[in-house]
């Protein structure tokens, strides 16, 4: 998804500075944003569970970017998260305190200047805890509501937060799962979406409209009835 | 994730766990772990090439790695489609110096293809514009070839059909053009004499192709239409083209929704010659400047055309006799044409010259043309394939879903060499495809 969203926004002459544990990995991708659309790319080592580095890696950035896109996640295993703490650990710190730690930074950069865009993707997932995939849906839930908290604050210096809802998207965290066609997007296409609700300023994004009324029912199942469902 | 897998004939379609790359690590892990495994990228090639057991999809392993618009080379990871490159080198006033008639291909594809165009007469195959490549082999090793390093790897690579490994990576030389456009020139053949006479005669021309009319007997047998064509240069453009010479005018695409029921290909068809052949103010030669799209890309006008053709599906036929084995041409087209089960048009091409190891293309006459699947096609096309061999042809590996292995084996001259250098670099035959199996190329 995150190749999807560097393209679209570099199809659109943005300059791309792209963030991740390794940058060898991160280099066609670069060169590839170069190539087809004759912007600007870097790559910068950036690991979102070393949170003490955060603040230096951001310092350290060649140039301020204009929008900070935080696309990275981690699905897990619940079944093992239930069971063995480090892996319910590595879905939490990546999901939520990890992105909790880096938007920190941004945001008291942004507030200070005024001005800046934060897009984080978060999910479904975190709208309804669900026995299926609760650990990384509590761990989505959290960065929801930093998001909406976020924008609630920021607001007022003119700083922009949007979060993002994909649903189901054909992804490599998603190939192993059989997963219905009408409720999946491509990462094309959540990669269009998210860049024409960013220059609408929109709040919440739910990329398949579908989306947005499937959790307002899931929301709205009572709890009595809610556990005893196998969702 | 199982899946149900088809290439672009809809036969055969087979249940196949496909998994996506996106980085060489991955897919190094992977390769190493596993056996029974074909690269595969669009799905274009006809036959069951890229259909096996586990299929690794190439289509996300695809970055644009290097374009050097001085020199017109560029190079790319092996999932990147023709379009995309299209997309890319045309408005920098570079072309593709070999594509077949389709741009959904991946690059890879077309290395394991090697594929062939209007050009081959004057540019050869694909490969002969490659300047290296990389293929990750069964050992797990990334290789570097190309014709002076690892010569070996590089020709059974190029046409092989991914039995050497996943290729990877493709550098490879452009072609410089002045504009987006073609100066086409359409000829009339009134049979399949005029139109080999034709083709002689506008040989240097460097674009030329066929269309033939299969169903036609007596005086008309073979009658045609010649297209040839060169790359535009901006005086031959009209006033509105001139404006951006090298941008195309932005059109819309069709497609076809759902399967249709099989006669409708045809019918089409076969009105589409007839308005061309005889339609009015239509003249023996007409000449006029296009853009690239309709001529090298006609069918990619139509998305998924192939659903013309009905749910159970077709295969497409194409083979290569030798020049001096004109006889062979018109005893197979005449078979067709007796039988009325192919579809009404063919393309017809001469081949140039091409030293290769495994690649389809050889000096000659090749035809080829669509059989919807019918009950004792296989029978008549195994009976083709005699006559094929009969006068020293041979079959298109990427077109081919049903051959019958000792046809394989005896109409390509270094079959034994490709096994044997197949059998070095696929250890444990760990890529192997429906069709590898099928000729006997992975045992």
């Amino acid at each position: 998804m995150a190749v999807a969203i560097a393209r679209k926004f570099a199809s659109e002459k943005y300059d791309i500075q792209l963030a991740g544990r390794h940058t060898a990995a991160l280099q066609p991708q670069q060169q590839d944003l170069q190539v087809r659309y004759g912007v600007t790319a870097t790559t910068h080592a950036f690991d979102a569970t070393d949170f003490n580095s955060h603040a230096a890696f951001y310092a350290a950035l060649p140039v301020q970017p204009d929008i900070t896109i935080c696309v990275f996640g981690l699905l897990g295993d619940q079944e093992k998260a239930q069971q063995n703490w480090q892996e319910a650990a590595a879905i939490i710190n990546t999901n939520y305190t990890g992105a909790v730690s880096i938007l920190n930074v941004v945001a008291e950069s942004y507030a200070a200047k005024k001005q800046g865009t934060i897009i984080g993707i978060s999910s479904v997932a975190g709208e309804r805890g669900r026995q299926s995939n609760y650990i990384y849906g509590s761990a989505k839930a959290g960065f929801t509501a930093y998001l909406s908290g976020l924008r609630n604050r920021l607001f007022r210096s003119g700083v922009h937060v949007m979060s993002v809802q994909p649903g189901f998207v054909n992804t490599r965290m998603t190939q192993h799962l059989t997963l219905p066609p009408l409720l999946t997007a491509q990462p094309e296409a959540v990669a269009r979406a998210v860049f024409s609700a960013s220059k609408k300023r929109k709040n919440v994004l739910y990329v398949k409209w579908h989306w947005k009324y499937i959790m307002l029912i899931i929301k709205s199942i009572p709890e009595g009835i809610f556990k005893k469902l196998s969702l | 994730m199982q899946k149900r897998l088809a290439n672009w004939g809809n036969y055969p379609a087979v249940a196949s766990d496909e998994s996506v790359f996106t980085q060489e690590e991955q897919l190094r892990e992977y390769v190493v772990a596993n056996s029974h495994m074909i690269a595969r990228g669009n799905g274009r090639c006809y036959g069951d090439a890229s259909l096996g057991k586990h299929s690794i999809s190439m289509l996300k392993y695809d970055k644009m790695l290097a374009f050097d618009t001085t020199n017109g080379i560029i190079d790319l990871q092996a999932g990147v489609t023709l379009d995309q490159v299209l997309d890319i080198i045309v408005p920098r006033g570079w072309f593709l110096p070999v594509t077949p008639g389709t741009k959904y291909i991946t690059i890879g594809g077309a290395v394991a293809s090697d594929v062939h165009g209007k050009n081959h007469h004057v540019d050869g195959a694909f490969s002969g514009h490659i300047i290296d490549m990389d293929v990750l082999t069964g050992s797990g090793n990334t290789i570097c070839c190309s014709a002076t390093q690892h010569p070996d790897l590089f020709w059974a690579t190029c046409g092989g059909m991914g039995l050497t490994g996943v290729i990877t990576r493709v550098k490879f030389s452009l072609k410089k053009i002045s504009t987006a456009y073609i100066n086409q020139t359409q000829l009339k053949a009134k049979n399949l004499d005029e139109v080999l006479r034709l083709f002689d005669e506008y040989k240097h021309y460097t674009y030329s192709m066929a269309w033939i009319d299969c169903l036609q007997k007596g005086d008309s047998f073979g009658r045609s239409i010649l297209i040839v064509g060169e790359h535009a240069t901006p005086e031959e453009l009209n006033a509105e083209q001139k404006k951006a010479p090298l941008t195309l005018p932005a059109k819309r695409k069709l497609t076809l929704p759902f399967n249709l029921p099989s006669f409708a290909l045809n019918t089409f068809t076969v009105k589409a010659f007839n308005w061309l052949y005889y339609g009015k103010n239509y003249k023996k030669v007409m000449h006029k400047v296009i853009p690239y799209e309709p001529f090298f890309y006609p069918l990619d006008a139509i998305l998924h055309w192939n659903r013309g053709y009905g749910k159970a599906g077709f295969v497409q036929y194409q083979f290569v006799v030798s020049l001096e084995q004109k006889a062979g041409l018109i005893a197979i087209l005449q078979r067709i044409s007796d039988k009325g089960w192919g579809s009404f048009l063919a393309v017809l091409k001469v081949f140039g010259k091409q030293e290769s190891l495994i690649s389809f293309p050889m000096e000659g006459y090749t035809l080829a043309l669509d059989f919807p699947i019918r009950k004792g096609l296989f029978e008549f096309l195994d009976e083709l394939d005699e006559i094929v061999l009969q006068y020293g042809g041979r079959l298109y590996l990427s077109k081919d879903a049903r051959m019958k292995q000792e046809i394989f084996w005896n109409s390509y001259p270094n079959a034994g060499k490709f096994a044997d250098i197949v059998k070095q670099y696929n250890s444990n035959n760990r890529f192997e495809s429906l069709q590898s199996e099928r000729l006997l190329l992975t045992k």
